[in-house]
């Protein structure tokens, strides 16, 4: 139809136009932002790879093959970090889709104040992570921060304690802070997606008798799926990246109880100079995020083919 | 009805959100109240609750510890306004080409730039520090803003093409029968119909050109008065002692101006970045 009305319009006016064919138009539109991650993003990954061969520092570099990834895999030291690192990403995602979940639910609810509490959720998102984790290193202040003080005045402990001093509680605090920037996103994320699911089917499972349990569980979960299966990946995605949480926290301490992959990358290239090292280390990190999008596209696929979605 | 909660039900739900907030909100009222207490008085242990010389001191002090705090200030702000407005120049026409034109390789160029949202900087710091020290832009306000506009660009990309997909063709297919080129069409009858799309994703990639600045700082630039004000802040820790309430009070005023937009336009910034979790 309206090829019609194309060839029409062309062939009353005569103005004869200058159209340029459709694809070329469109590259010329795509082209620029394309070239300029080509040379930000893509170029950079190149040398990565190409680097995690060498043995490259200030001095200069040398071919060494594969030397640089059979350290690693001989080290247990990496595989500590590997294992911590997936322990921080399982732990932390599944703590803020759990809390995402109940979150969303609470605002989700009929009751007056919701649209000042969904302001409220917002904040961790907006701001600079730098500057909601000095807000954190305050909290766990041993001496003068809030947490500790109440665990005294509790009678929990009678000396200070320092969140961040100690190999467990520095994890689990650094997890604490680290869900604290993710659950806004994931909060609201699901709460779109709740309020999109129709009434209809609320009211009729109502009619039926179904309490607010069953109908969550059986209504709520299965239509919300898809957005749950993103949350996670994107979840997973970033608290993988998460650096500059453990980097202000802890830069990776004490005695190396927060370093996660990405931070033992940044020491060993950025701290240490031993940039083969780190680029090889690097190159594991885009091949395991990889890894993470093929499974994701798997999974949305299934449950897009299970519950009905397009 | 449906919605009908008991008594007991609506206390329950109420203290189950006043819990969840309490975990939100907690590190920004402490800071409030640090930035109030007297330095030493902020260092008495045990803990204590409340002071009874609460003051804004701090708010004045701070620009005295650390005297380049505005400029600080004005460098977070003018970077993220060069990220942003540099990032739509490049992700509008892409946008837009996404949105309504078929092109070879449409799927797999726009699966790319997706696969860019995986990274973080983090991974590609070493090489990035030469791409950037050959263009001769170590220590520069580029430094800071080339890699954030390359890392925003994806985003900006998803978020103005479901924008875009959403405005009806048929105006453009007006424009185009009247005998408008391509480029008046997108110039003169799409952009003026985005604008609101427009503002939405450019104070997204705002609040995003902000929040990412701290790593490319503290890696990319060594001059101090270029310095933004996440990085900028760390002044505050002093070989001595760290004047922690100066320093929170900075941090507030910091994140000032992104709440403050933030607030105004929460509404459509959360259906606009939430949009494609919303069935059709």
């Amino acid at each position: 139809m309206a090829d019609v009305m194309h060839a029409d319009s062309s062939a009353t006016t005569k103005r004869e136009r200058k159209t340029i064919p459709e694809s070329l138009f469109a590259w010329l539109l795509v082209g620029p932002a394309m070239i300029f991650i080509a040379v930000i993003v893509a170029w950079p990954l190149a040398e990565t790879i190409r680097l995690s061969f060498m043995e490259a520092g200030l001095g200069g570099e040398k071919f060494i093959g594969l030397e640089n990834y059979q350290d690693l895999a001989e080290s247990r030291k990496f595989h500590q970090t590997i294992v911590r690192t997936f322990y921080w990403m399982f732990l932390s995602v599944g703590l803020k889709l759990v809390l995402g979940l109940i979150g969303a639910t609470l605002l989700n609810a009929a009751i007056p104040g919701r649209a000042l509490f969904r302001v409220l959720v917002m904040p961790p998102w907006v701001i600079p992570i730098a500057i909601g984790c000095i807000g954190w290193l305050w909290l766990y202040n041993g001496y003068f921060g809030v947490l500790s003080g109440v665990m005294m005045h509790l009678g929990i402990t009678d000396a200070p304690f320092e969140f961040l001093a100690q190999k467990q509680s520095a994890f689990y605090s650094a997890i604490a802070t680290d869900v604290w920037v993710g659950v806004p996103m994931v909060t609201l994320f699901f709460l779109a997606a709740m309020q999109g699911v129709s009434r209809d089917l609320y009211e009729a499972a109502w009619v039926d008798g179904a309490g607010r349990w069953y109908r969550f569980r059986r209504i709520t979960i299965p239509q919300i799926m898809p957005v749950i299966v993103s949350m996670s990946l994107l979840s997973a995605i970033f608290t993988f990246n998460s650096f500059e949480i453990i980097w202000i926290l802890t830069e990776g301490g004490p005695r190396g109880a927060t370093t996660t992959l990405i931070v033992d990358t940044y020491k060993t290239a950025i701290g240490n100079y031993k940039f083969g090292e780190g680029s090889a280390r690097a190159v594991i990190i885009v091949l395991l995020l990889g890894l993470f999008s093929l499974a994701y596209l798997f999974f949305l696929n299934k449950v897009n083919k299970k519950y009905g979605v397009k | 009805m449906m919605d009908r909660y008991t008594k007991l039900q609506m206390v329950g739900i109420y203290a189950c959100v006043a819990v969840f907030l309490t975990f939100i909100l907690l590190p920004f009222f402490e800071m409030f109240m640090a930035s109030l207490r007297p330095l030493e008085h902020l260092f008495r242990s045990p803990y204590q609750f409340w002071s009874d010389d609460f003051s804004f001191d701090a708010y004045k002090q701070m620009w005295v510890t650390v005297p380049l705090l505005g400029r600080y200030i004005f460098n977070s702000i003018y970077i993220s306004f060069m990220v942003t407005g540099l990032t739509m120049i490049f992700v509008v026409p892409a946008a837009y080409a996404y949105a309504r034109l078929q092109f070879p390789f449409k799927n797999l160029s726009l699966g790319i730039f997706l696969g860019v949202n995986m990274f973080t900087g983090a991974v590609l710091l070493i090489p990035l520090y030469r791409v950037l020290r050959t263009m001769g832009l170590l220590n520069t306000y580029w430094a800071m803003i080339v890699p954030g506009v390359a890392f925003l660009i994806p985003t900006g990309i998803w978020l103005l093409r479901s924008y875009l997909e959403k405005i009806p063709r048929e105006l453009e297919e007006a424009a185009f029968v009247d005998g408008a080129s391509r480029l008046y069409t997108l110039r003169r009858v799409v952009l003026p119909l985005a604008t609101p799309g427009l503002i939405v994703v450019g104070v997204a990639v705002f609040i995003g050109a902000y929040a990412q600045q701290f790593l490319f700082a503290i890696t990319f630039n060594q001059t101090r008065e270029l310095q933004p004000l996440p990085a900028g802040l760390y002044e505050f820790i002093g070989y001595q002692s760290v004047t922690w309430n100066e320093m929170m009070a900075a941090a507030l005023v910091g994140v000032l101006p992104v709440m403050v937009i933030f607030l105004f336009l929460q509404k459509y910034l959360v259906a606009g970045l939430t949009a494609g979790a919303v069935k059709e």
